[in-house]
């Protein structure tokens, strides 16, 4: 059969593929600092950073995703951060997230 | 001779259990540290979730306790316990068959999270505040005018490992939920906007108010913890927080912030329970000897627990709780004495 053209690409498809991510590095991290565990996702990190003000970048959402092993773009928009420490004084789980900066970006790096 | 039981604190629960002993032919005897019954509900306005006036609840019981003749002494604090009675601050001991310890909880101090500058701002108040205002008959922001942008922020010293109270207080999100009601219906045209990390919304009732907050009032609901609060130069309050759920930071202007503080452990809980050998579980709280049938007995024979000196509880859940205390009590002092 001749192959038509509707106009559809095949897209990556947007869901969080937790059967084939690879959480390895994910469980890693985890496994470092386990307090990450502990984030209910309140977004004080995210509305006191200083760099999420003026970027895309979104710490909450970017610690999120490496947990779910969403790896894309994670090094590269941890770059943004000024590792001023200011998420860590807000945290009301008490998270180290300066510390968890440095410690997704290490291995991260390494990819 | 009627066996005799110290009640330690003359709030709801104290009260509750002080009737119920009462009508069982116990003596109950009540110490309430201030020089009125009726502890923390005596501050509220209209109680969640039915809206019903708390002196509506409160008076007939503070009536009932006045009417048993119901001995009380106020302005004594208790500072010592001991399953045969009490000490009290004034060294003076009042002896007992049994003691409740029904002393409540303390309200968390606001001034402790700096960031949102109660004390500092003028128009920064807690729900507390906010009930005292009601109850005066008149909300109005530090000048006298009327606010037109209200917000509530939820967990204000509960769920917060940086003033070391981890717990959640439980009642504070459906007091924030029935507060933004009041404040719709005071002021219809303002806008109203709760920021939460989780919505609780635990008893029958509560839900629905929530879904009547929505849909009748419009109050906003953004998921997003406020981060931080600035006075602006006009005297208005300019919040931080992040909208989590669109995933980008938020900035908005209020002409008021309402903290919806916590519930917390009393100070003066370890001293207490060191006094008895009892335990104080790490939320700050008395620990019960178990959370199903031994929930108002204490690792103590003779001494029990009512009401929020356990958890943070509702007004409702205490006074049922004061009921199972004085059938615990009776049916110990019942066994005590019979099996002689
Ligand atoms: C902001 C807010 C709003 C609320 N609104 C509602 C509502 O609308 N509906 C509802 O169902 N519930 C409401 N609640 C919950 C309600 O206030 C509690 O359930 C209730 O107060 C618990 O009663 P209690 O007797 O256990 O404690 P308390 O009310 O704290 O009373 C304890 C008493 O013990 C005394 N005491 C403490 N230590 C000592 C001592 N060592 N010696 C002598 N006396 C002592 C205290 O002075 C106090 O009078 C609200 C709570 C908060 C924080
Ligand atoms: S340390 Fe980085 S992520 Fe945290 S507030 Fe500062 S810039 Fe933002
Ligand atoms: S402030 Fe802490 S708990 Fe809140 S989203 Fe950030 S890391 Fe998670
Ligand atoms: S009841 Fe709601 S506002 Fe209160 S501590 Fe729990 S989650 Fe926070």
């Amino acid at each position: 059969m001749r192959n038509i053209n509707f106009g559809y690409g095949i897209s990556r498809p947007r869901a969080i593929d937790i059967d084939n991510n690879d959480l390895r590095k994910s469980n890693a991290i985890i496994a470092e600092m386990p307090e990450l565990q502990a984030c209910i996702g309140c977004g004080s990190c995210t509305a006191s950073c200083t760099a999420g003000n003026l970027t895309e970048f979104n710490f909450r959402r970017l610690h999120t995703a490496v947990r779910r092993g969403e790896y894309k773009g994670a090094y590269e928009d941890i770059n943004k951060c000024m590792l001023c420490g200011k998420c860590r004084l807000v945290c009301p789980r008490g998270i180290n997230t300066r510390a968890l900066i440095m410690l997704i970006k290490r291995k991260l790096g390494d990819f | 001779m009627a066996k005799r039981v110290v009640i330690v604190g003359g709030g709801p629960a104290g009260m509750q259990t002080a009737l119920e002993l009462k009508a069982r032919g116990i003596e109950p005897i009540i110490v309430e540290r201030d020089v009125e019954l009726g502890g923390k509900v005596r501050d509220w306005h209209k109680l969640f979730p039915s809206f019903t006036p708390a002196s509506d609840v409160l008076d007939p019981i503070i009536r009932g306790v006045k009417s048993a003749k119901i001995r009380c002494f106020l302005g004594q604090e208790v500072r010592a316990i001991a399953p045969d009675g009490v000490t009290l601050r004034s060294e003076e001991r009042i002896h007992a068959d049994a003691v409740v310890v029904a002393t409540g909880f303390t309200l968390f101090d606001a001034h402790r999270k700096q960031e949102y500058g109660y004390g500092l701002y003028s128009n920064v108040i807690t729900s507390v505040d906010l009930e005292r205002m009601m109850n005066n008959g008149r909300v109005t922001l530090a000048d006298g005018s009327e606010p037109r942008r209200i917000a509530i922020l939820h967990c204000v010293g509960s769920r917060d490992e940086k003033v070391c109270q981890r717990h959640c207080s439980k009642v504070c999100c459906i007091t924030g939920v029935k507060q933004a009601i009041e404040l719709k219906q005071m002021f219809p045209t303002a806008d109203v906007f709760n920021f939460y990390m989780d919505i609780r919304m635990f008893g029958a009732g509560y839900e629905e108010l929530y879904r009547e907050a929505q849909q009748r009032y419009n109050v906003h609901f953004v998921r997003g913890r406020i981060s931080e609060a600035a006075q602006t130069i006009n005297d208005r309050i300019q919040i931080k927080a992040e909208d989590t759920l669109t995933g980008r930071p938020l900035r908005m202007t209020v002409d008021m912030l309402v903290l919806l503080v916590g519930m917390n452990g009393n100070r003066d809980n370890e001293s207490l329970a060191a006094s008895a050998s009892l335990n104080i579980a790490p939320n700050g709280f008395f620990e019960p000897k178990d959370s199903f049938r031994g929930a108002v007995c204490s690792q103590r024979e003779g001494i029990f627990f009512a009401g929020a000196a356990t958890a943070p509880k509702s007004l409702a859940d205490t006074l049922a709780e004061a009921s199972m205390t004085a059938s615990t009590v009776a049916e110990y002092l019942n066994h005590k004495y019979n099996t002689r």
